[in-house]
């Protein structure tokens, strides 16, 4: 099992999401946009950062590059792809996950730790949370805000795609604990397959124990064990 | 303005010719203030900046030091010898970039975080943290808070875009910079022995490779260009004098210079600045006591038409200048081209002069050392500074603390670092917020670098290596702080300066780390003044002392004169930025742990002064006194002050600065840790004497034994209820943690 981590220019957590990974026992690599993914990958991340420094549209243009139509043909075939921030960004853009992630509210860059409830714990991603849990991840973005069509918002819901809402630390989903307007709460959804999944806030800025202050996010990524 | 006269003669008589056009501009760019350091580089030979810990010192892009091993790592750097260094190093560097942030915040502020984290890259390292210390006028005024929002939006456009932490530094506000902030930011890289690169040209007949953005006419247009070329062209005159910064292409730079540096392809490196292509180039090979042969057009360009003095000058950003074995010139290109940057091979290392053509003409020939190292030193009349009166307010204690806690100097700044992406890199392990940054360097431990990690099993059972078994191996933690006060140097230059020194030790200390090097950031107003000057002179020697007195060599460094305006000159600012070292990542915060209230106690560790120069109490109430007399011993202090913050029973340390024990005891104070404080008089609770921390502990003993010969003052008690209780000589005042919070929160409010 090796984990692709694609590297766009403009990526600045590939390292670190590879750091996480290898701490958890799982082998992962970085692997640049062009040189394309290997022939069967076991596990992709899409990492987090300002590929193509964010121009046009956050995600727009890495949603556009060629790698991304491997990405696509991986995901319909099952392999797990987890897009974090700016992964999260372009799997919207590239359809692979539905809304998508616009301007905070506060119109400022954010960097910050937030409480996100477990909204789904029989998911790979979540399998090591009960629902319902809180758990503690950072986020840092400045385009987190989650937007989808009252129609499709509603959709979403019915086919419990929700995996993840921004909470208090008590697990109550309200206004004050939402730290970038998003829709519902909503910090990440699951793709058509359950095997996909994104979200803004960094769950491998919470798993090494010897700088994070939480460990939290180490579940979403022993998805890939 | 154009080269000055007795400057034109010199280089004149040194030629035996007149100068070209493109020559007498790059003579008047490098042998300016800015570039060639004339009025303050006779003071700086006061630094000291030696030690084992040092690999390359002042005179480089940046500096390089040697970390210690994870063994000696929390020893004083004099108690160390050259074996306790590993062969994991660290750059240092710090630049200012002020002019450019009043003209235009953003992008001023943006490129000045793009070109220290270049003079990073030049060095062979990989940039993983920043430090800005900002300055800026009355937060009151509006201008003042427009500047202070667009240059920390524009840090954080850029440093976030590339993915270096900003973990720290610092901001004042003190009306001596209306009308001329200061923005200093340093930037800290790993490296090791064997990718390690110097701005030195080695080898006549090297190529010399251009790569990153296109030049085209930026930072053109500026006083220093009125040659009648460019006075006739319209076009320029119209374009701004500040450059604005790509951070996407600096982010692909930084990830090509690595991989150039992965593959051993530079021989030596220097980035594009100030004055351009013409101030890198000529610096590398004066270095090296070579010459260059440089062809400008093959320089790849944005624009059309540009002339000689425009490719040699312009100040584009994100482009790095490296000398390259012809061999490998090819492969650069390759990896320009991966990482779609442009590339162009401009000429080549020679044993001869500096030398440039365009269009089949020479228009620079110039011996390369002269050119770089030839400026004529300034040497100006100074005035010693005042003593200030003694003369002391009378608030009440309610009164006065509300006023230095909301003081925007002292309160918090989560406003600025929330906006700052802190943590990129997952090696911050102490946070914005707290007395100082912790940069985890598990590298120190493990030799493994970031691109290059060990095979993921390596045997021993648990499917895991050394490096990814974060927390077995215990690696160096990196403390860092930046910063320096303007209330201490405005009322006592040379003091005030070894105050900032001090004070920044301190706040390593407080983390348990002590000195390893300093890189400082001298910025003054026009030193033609006598008693500018003199206030100059006096930050000088102030910092120098106190760093040689703190065992702490002073190995980079910037000077920014100049700044001044129509409201007169700011006050001299002697920003420092100071790395140190601890064994582990693991420091007491500066926040009070309530589950322990019943077993613990408050304690002062270090000597006080009843002197209130200098002080947000002053400047709140009004009224003036002598600055603190300070210690001798510094190194002996901040070495006891590390080994308590270090000691197992200490559960919070926090170090006294800004605004005194009232600002240190409100800060310490959380919604289930609050603390009942007994002092003897308002001096006591609002003096600002730095080298003292408070520490929160269950073994009262061991504080006093690791404090030597400091006095450790028993403050009072810690309590569970979230409220600070402070009695002052008579008067008494309970605040809680709510109240703390809207008192602390007032740049939050206002700038929401």
């Amino acid at each position: 099992m090796t984990v692709s981590v694609v590297q766009f220019g403009g990526s600045n957590c590939d390292r670190d999401a590879v750091r996480a990974l290898r701490h958890l026992g799982i082998d992962a690599e970085r692997v640049w946009h062009e040189d394309g993914l290997p022939a069967e990958p076991d596990g992709i991340v899409l990492p987090g950062g300002f590929s193509y420094g964010d121009y046009l549209r956050a995600g727009a243009m890495a949603a556009r590059a060629p790698v991304m139509e491997e990405v696509r043909e991986a995901a319909e075939s099952g392999v797990p792809v987890l897009g974090v921030c700016n992964g999260a960004q372009i799997g919207s853009e590239s359809g692979l996950t539905p809304g998508a992630f616009t301007t905070n509210a506060s119109a400022r860059f954010q960097c910050e730790p937030v409480h996100l409830r477990v909204e789904r714990a029989d998911t790979p991603w979540t399998a090591a949370y009960d629902e319902g849990d809180t758990i503690e991840v950072p986020i840092a973005h400045g385009e987190g805000r989650f937007e989808i069509e009252a129609d499709a918002h509603d959709e979403l819901v019915a086919e419990n795609r929700v995996l993840f809402r921004y909470c208090d630390e008590t697990g109550a989903v309200t206004d004050a604990a939402n730290p970038n307007g998003s829709t519902d709460n909503v910090a990440g959804v699951l793709g058509e397959r359950e095997t996909v999944a994104v979200l803004m806030p960094h769950p491998e800025r919470a798993t090494l124990p010897d700088v994070a202050t939480s460990t939290d996010g180490a579940g979403m990524l022993e998805a890939f064990a | 303005m154009s080269l000055s006269e007795p400057d034109h003669e010199l280089v004149a008589a040194e030629l035996g010719r007149e100068p070209t056009a493109a020559e007498a501009a790059l003579f008047e760019n490098l042998w300016s203030e800015h570039c060639a350091y004339r009025s303050s580089r006779p003071l700086l030979s006061a630094f000291e900046s030696e030690g084992d810990q040092v690999v390359v010192g002042p005179g480089d892009d940046a500096a390089v030091l040697a970390l210690p091993t994870p063994e000696a790592a929390d020893a004083p750097a004099g108690a160390r010898d050259a074996d306790d260094y590993g062969d994991t190093y660290v750059t240092f560097g710090i630049e200012s970039h002020n002019h450019p942030s009043y003209v235009d915040p953003f992008d001023g502020a943006a490129t000045g975080v793009g070109g220290i984290v270049r003079d990073t890259m030049s060095m062979g390292a990989y940039p993983i943290a920043l430090l800005d210390s900002l300055y800026f006028g009355g937060f009151g005024s509006e201008e003042s808070r427009y500047l202070f929002e667009g240059v920390v939006e524009g840090i954080s456009h850029y440093g976030n875009c590339i993915g270096v932490p900003t973990v720290g530094g610092s901001v004042a506000f003190h009306d001596g910079y209306e009308g001329n902030p200061l923005v200093n930011v340093a930037c800290v890289g790993v490296t090791n022995e064997d990718r390690l690169v110097t701005a030195t040209a080695e080898e006549p007949g090297n190529a010399l490779v251009l790569v990153g953005n296109a030049t085209g006419r930026d930072g053109l247009g500026g006083a220093s260009f009125a040659s009648e070329d460019l006075a006739e062209d319209a076009e320029t005159e119209d374009r701004p004098a500040v450059q604005v910064g790509d951070p996407y292409a600096e982010k692909r730079l930084i990830e090509c210079n690595e991989a150039l540096v992965d593959e051993d392809l530079i021989v030596a490196a220097r980035d594009l600045g100030a004055a351009g292509l013409g101030g890198a180039s000529s610096e590398l090979v004066a270095k090296g006591g070579l010459g260059a042969s440089i062809d400008l057009e093959a320089v790849h360009q944005r624009e059309p038409n540009m002339n000689a003095l425009e490719i040699l000058l312009a100040e584009s950003q994100e482009r790095m200048c490296y000398e390259v074995d012809p061999e490998n010139v090819d492969r650069v290109r390759d990896l320009a081209e991966r990482f779609d940057l442009g590339c162009s091979v401009i000429g080549e290392v020679t044993e001869g002069n500096y030398v440039c053509t365009f269009e089949g003409e020479t228009v620079v020939d110039v011996d390369a050392e002269f050119l770089a190292d030839g400026a004529p030193m300034n040497d100006l009349p100074s005035t010693e500074p005042a003593e200030p009166d003694h003369d002391l307010p009378d608030p009440d204690l309610e009164e006065a603390f509300e006023a230095v806690v909301s003081d925007p100097n002292a309160a918090s700044k989560r406003w600025v670092y929330r906006q700052y992406d802190h943590e990129v890199g997952t090696r911050t392990a102490m946070k914005p917020g707290d007395d100082a940054a912790i940069v985890a360097m598990r590298e120190a431990a493990t030799g493994a670098t970031p691109d290059d990690p060990e095979p993921v099993d390596d045997g021993s059972g648990d499917g895991r290596n050394e490096d990814d078994r974060h927390g077995d191996a215990t690696g160096v933690g990196l403390a860092l702080s930046s910063g320096a006060n303007p209330r201490w140097t405005s009322v006592a230059p040379y003091d005030g300066a070894r105050a900032v020194a001090l004070e920044n030790a301190t706040n390593l200390a407080a983390k348990g780390a002590l000195p390893l090097a300093a890189v400082d950031c001298l910025n003054g107003g026009n030193p033609e003044k006598p008693e500018v000057y003199g206030g100059f002179e006096a930050i000088v020697d102030g910092l120098a002392d106190a760093c040689a007195a703190l065992d702490t060599p002073v190995v980079g460094g910037n000077v920014s004169l100049y700044n001044d305006s129509v409201e007169g000159p700011i006050p001299p600012t002697p920003t420092l930025a100071v790395l140190g070292t601890r064994a582990g990542y693991d420091a007491p915060p500066a926040r009070l742990d309530g589950d322990a209230a019943e077993d613990s106690e408050l304690l002062l560790v270090g000597h006080s002064e009843a002197a209130l120069g200098g002080s947000a109490y002053l400047a709140a109430a009004g009224g003036s006194d002598r600055f603190p007399a300070l210690p001798d011993d510094p190194a002996a202090i901040v070495s006891s002050l590390a080994a308590v913050a270090r000691h197992e029973a200490t559960l919070a340390s926090h170090d006294v600065s800004d605004g005194g024990l009232a600002v240190a005891l409100a800060e310490l104070v959380d919604d289930d840790a609050g603390a009942d404080v007994t002092l003897a008089d308002h001096a006591a609770a609002f003096e600002e004497t730095p080298g003292r921390i408070v520490v929160q502990t269950t073994d009262p003993e061991a504080v006093a034994d690791l404090a030597g010969d400091l006095p450790v003052f028993r403050l009072g008690d810690v309590t569970a209820d979230g409220t600070l209780s402070l009695s002052v000589g008579g008067e008494s005042i309970a605040v809680d943690a709510d109240s703390i919070r809207e008192l602390r929160g007032v740049i939050e409010r206002e700038l929401a």
